[in-house]
């Protein structure tokens, strides 16, 4: 198949972009969109034009390194899928692409559709973490959990920081992944010592960073390749005003 | 040179108490007064960066992804191994440590294996602890699942995303501790030189990514936990950006490396589709638990798989053995893949490809069991094949996956560089010529959380280091041959990218030294590959500027490496000559077709020592003592 891209090009994060559209040739349906990329990359290559930046990894949807905005979904049309993961048998003959990276103040560009997301690094610093040392810890099995609840914690640990739930918030808010996180960890017997202070502490470094508000639209839940729930999003935010309750 | 393991004396199962008792301690008031170096995030690199931080050392982690959480231990998906015993099957610390070492073809070292084996009950303890959410029956305590080249059930798991969940603890641990200020974590920064002063290692040359600055950083201790070197086939199940650079860098400093031909090529990973391809994909080996692996008993068979009668399959794993069945181990089940497509008997495009079945399952469980085991699995086995999994079965084939050789380390996981340490898949000790399922992980954690923080200390207290100035010139010096390098690199301006060489490099390597070798192809290999070396350098197109992001650069950076090493792991391919494990030489084999070991000759690591590039690396042996273990063929029937 034969495609157009149109793709955001931007030099550095002190240069404004713009977009500029390429030609994506003799394209299989069997490859994935990042492989569709690496074919127009040979090709600039060929003809001594700076081929697009963009970050990937592992290419098989868990690292959470890759993820662009295609046709203006974050990480393109097929739901519960990383662009990596994204075959180009969803695209058809003659189409055209809009390509961009992650627009979010609290992710700066820093070349064509690469990003900072620093920002996420620094929530986690903030309290997503069970505060144990190395060394004395007592038998895996002293602590039952509950499947169910082992189970719940596992659907919000199952985030892979890709940045999508900020890309595709209209306010750029980053409360799924910080839910996400929070969730996993509070919903545990291991996380509830420091329950308190790690969701307000986590939310105050997401605020801090400069990410918006929620509204509970849900783009973030639409677009996210985990298919994180909205519902952690409620679920943290009972757990706060808890905790500002508790430590008023 | 004499290579000393420093294996303690003493029984195997008292050699690390004893040990540990032996080893001199640092302080605790002093421990902040010594600056390590941790090159790489994964599972071995950041469960190490944060412990040695919390004893109180102060930790530099480096890693080449924007973000420590995206090393590619994130993409293990089966389990992790603990001789827990929760099943009450007869499992045991000596029976992990005999499966290993069996596994590993006898080719690893007693010691080192015995120890892995037992501290793997504490990383289980320790990953819980975390909230690593492991998998647990309705009583509310841990699951367990089996696994390739075990009869017992041993492996942890967290759905099919093990890895990620173990990461992301060690990556925790790692987030609390630069809160902490402890450790400074250095993202998209990439190690590109080992800078030892008087022979000991005292730093590294990096580049910002981003900025594309060359900058020093000095240390008492530099530990290397940067991963595998399968992407040398370029076709792998390793990440884009997994490379040896930084073990090859050392290795041109004096490091040796050790078993590099031993490379692990996975039985499950979806086939290749076309010449687009960029990467492979692994599906668990877990798989083999309930799915059962068969190609039609003739050739050229075009047959829809679910139109094939029972009579006309022939389940080849079970047929050829028995006793252990869709479960045998990595390198046996792979070879038998490669066998029976040989025979033209293979599936799907290109007859490169073997069924995994699960229709018998699904009969036996139902359907809603096998989606809550395999869920995920199968979900990515249609996004990347269009194919639904539940109604015909998969297409798999064989991929390189893992590799076990690596730096050589004593039993405190030290080079023979003092102060240099290396971990986790960067080094070679733990897993001889073939790792089983599920251990990796196991291995990763046991050397960064469990091993290095103690033996490190040792290093400290007896040898008292000292952290050079940055301005001593053998830092400028490494700088600036780095700095000469990407001037190249940029200059050459050719007209064939950087792409088209990883492939032609990978193919070959894939071709004459992937899961079946012999001499001949060997030594045509050892021909080929400096003349693309050189073609490399007078031909490669590397764009832009290196003051910049320029992932072009970077990749040119990483080939050039696979290039020179290359040639290292043929050459000892060819110099290892027996079969062992996953290093399958034709001319040594079974009249069933089975690996052949000659013990009289090759029971030893191969410690290979840089001589320049193109020049034959000088050998060193050290020779593998089996106290505990009886020697015997390898037999899963």
């Amino acid at each position: 198949m034969n495609l157009t891209l149109r793709v955001w090009r931007q030099k550095n994060s002190s240069s404004s972009g713009r977009f500029v559209e390429y030609e994506a040739n003799d394209i299989s349906p069997d490859m994935s969109f990042l492989e569709m990329l690496d074919v127009v990359n040979e090709g600039l290559i060929k003809r001594g034009e700076d081929p697009v930046a963009f970050d990937h990894d592992c290419r098989e949807g868990i690292c959470g390194t890759c993820g662009m905005v295609i046709n203006g979904i974050a990480h393109g049309p097929l739901g519960a899928t990383t662009t990596c993961q994204l075959h180009m048998r969803h695209f058809s003959d003659g189409q055209l692409i809009a390509i961009e990276p992650w627009r979010a103040r609290a992710f700066p560009v820093i070349k064509d559709l690469v990003v900072d997301r620093g920002a996420f690094d620094r929530v986690i610093q903030a309290g997503g973490y069970i505060s144990v040392r190395t060394g004395g810890t007592p038998d895996g099995n002293t602590i039952p959990i509950p499947k169910p609840e082992s189970d719940r914690a596992m659907d919000a640990a199952a985030c892979i920081g890709c940045g999508a739930c900020v890309a595709a918030c209209k306010n750029a808010s980053a409360m799924l992944f910080v839910a996400a996180k929070v969730s996993h960890l509070n919903i545990l017997p291991q996380g509830k010592p420091e329950k308190d202070r790690r969701v307000l502490n986590m939310v105050k470094a997401m605020d801090e960073e400069g990410f918006g508000n929620c509204t509970v639209m849900g783009s973030c839940e639409a677009v996210c390749p985990k298919e994180i729930s909205l519902d952690f999003i409620s679920r943290m935010n009972r757990d706060y005003l808890g905790a500002l309750w508790r430590n008023r | 040179m004499k290579l000393d393991a420093k294996i303690p004396s003493g029984p195997l199962a008292q050699k690390w108490s004893k040990h540990r008792h032996d080893i001199k301690l640092v302080n605790p008031a002093n421990k902040r007064k010594f600056d390590v170096i941790v090159v790489g995030s994964g599972l071995a690199g950041g469960s190490a960066a944060a412990t040695l931080s919390e004893l109180g050392y102060k930790v530099k982690c480096f890693c080449f992804q924007d973000s420590p959480r995206r090393a590619h231990s994130i993409a293990a998906q089966g389990g992790i191994n603990a001789a827990k015993n929760y099943q009450n099957d007869g499992d045991s610390i000596y029976r992990l440590f005999y499966d290993t070492i069996k596994g590993g073809d006898f080719r690893s070292r007693e010691a080192n294996v015995y120890r892995l084996a037992e501290v793997s009950v504490n990383i289980i303890d320790q990953c819980v602890a975390q909230g690593v959410p492991f998998a647990r029956e309705y009583s509310g305590y841990l699951a367990n699942r089996s696994f390739g080249g075990a009869q017992v059930s041993r492996t942890f798991y967290a759905r099919g995303q093990t890895g990620q969940q173990l990461l992301l603890g060690a990556y925790q641990a790692l987030a609390k501790q630069i809160e902490a200020g402890g450790v400074k974590m250095y993202p998209r920064t990439e190690m590109l030189d080992l800078v030892t002063i008087d022979g000991h290692a005292k730093g590294i040359v990096v580049r910002d990514l981003v900025t594309g600055e060359t900058t020093s950083h000095a240390a008492d201790a530099v530990v290397l936990a940067t991963g595998g070197y399968g992407n040398v086939f370029f076709l792998s199940t390793n990440a884009k950006g997994c490379n040896v650079t930084a073990i090859w860098r050392a290795y041109k400093r004096g490091a040796l490396m050790a078993n590099p031909c031993f490379t692990q090529i996975h039985p499950t990973c979806i086939p290749v589709t076309g010449d687009h391809q960029s990467k492979l994909t692994l599906m668990s080996e877990s798989l083999r638990n309930d799915g059962r692996v068969w190609v039609p008993r003739t050739k050229a068979n075009n047959r829809n798989a679910n139109e094939i009668p029972e009579e006309d399959r022939d389940y080849f794993l079970e047929r050829k053995y028995p006793a252990y069945g869709n479960l045998a181990p990595r390198d046996i089940a792979s070879r038998a893949a490669k066998e029976v497509c040989d025979e033209g008997r293979g599936v799907g495009p290109g007859g490169r490809g073997v069924y995994l079945d699960f229709a018998d399952a699904i009969k036996r469980f139902g359907l809603n069991v096998i989606r809550e085991r395999y869920g995920n699995l199968f979900e990515m086995y249609e996004r990347i094949t269009g194919e639904d999994a539940y109604k015909a079965p998969m297409r798999i084939y064989p991929a390189s996956h893992y590799t076990m050789g690596g730096l050589w380390v004593d039993y405190n996981l030290m080079s023979n560089i003092p102060g240099l340490y290396v971990i986790g898949e960067a080094n070679f000790s733990d897993h001889g010529a073939n790792r089983l399922g599920a251990s990796a992980l196991m291995q990763g954690l046991a050397d960064g959380y469990f091993i290095l923080p103690y033996t490190i200390g040792n290093y400290f207290a007896t040898e008292k280091p000292r952290k050079p100035a940055l301005d001593h010139p053998e830092f400028k010096r490494v700088e600036d041959e780095v700095a000469e390098r990407t001037k190249k690199f940029l200059s050459i301006k050719g007209g064939r990218t950087v792409t088209e060489f990883h492939r032609e490099l990978g193919k070959l390597m894939w071709d004459k030294c992937g899961m079946a070798r012999n001499e001949t192809s060997l030594k045509e290999t050892l021909e080929r590959i400096p003349v693309m070396r050189d073609e490399f350098w007078r031909d490669v197109n590397v764009l832009g500027e290196g003051n910049e992001l320029n992932q072009s650069l970077e990749y040119a950076g990483r080939v050039a490496d696979f290039m020179e090493f290359a040639e290292l792991l043929v050459y000892d391919a060819l110099t290892r000559d027996e079969s062992c494990g996953a290093h399958f030489r034709e001319e040594h084999q079974t009249p069933d077709g089975e690996a052949m070991r000659d013990d009289e000759r090759f029971s030893y690591v191969a410690a290979w020592e840089y001589q320049g590039v193109g020049q034959p690396p000088v050998l060193h042996k050290e020779p593998l003592v089996y106290d505990e273990v009886h020697l015997a063929q390898r037999s899963y029937k």
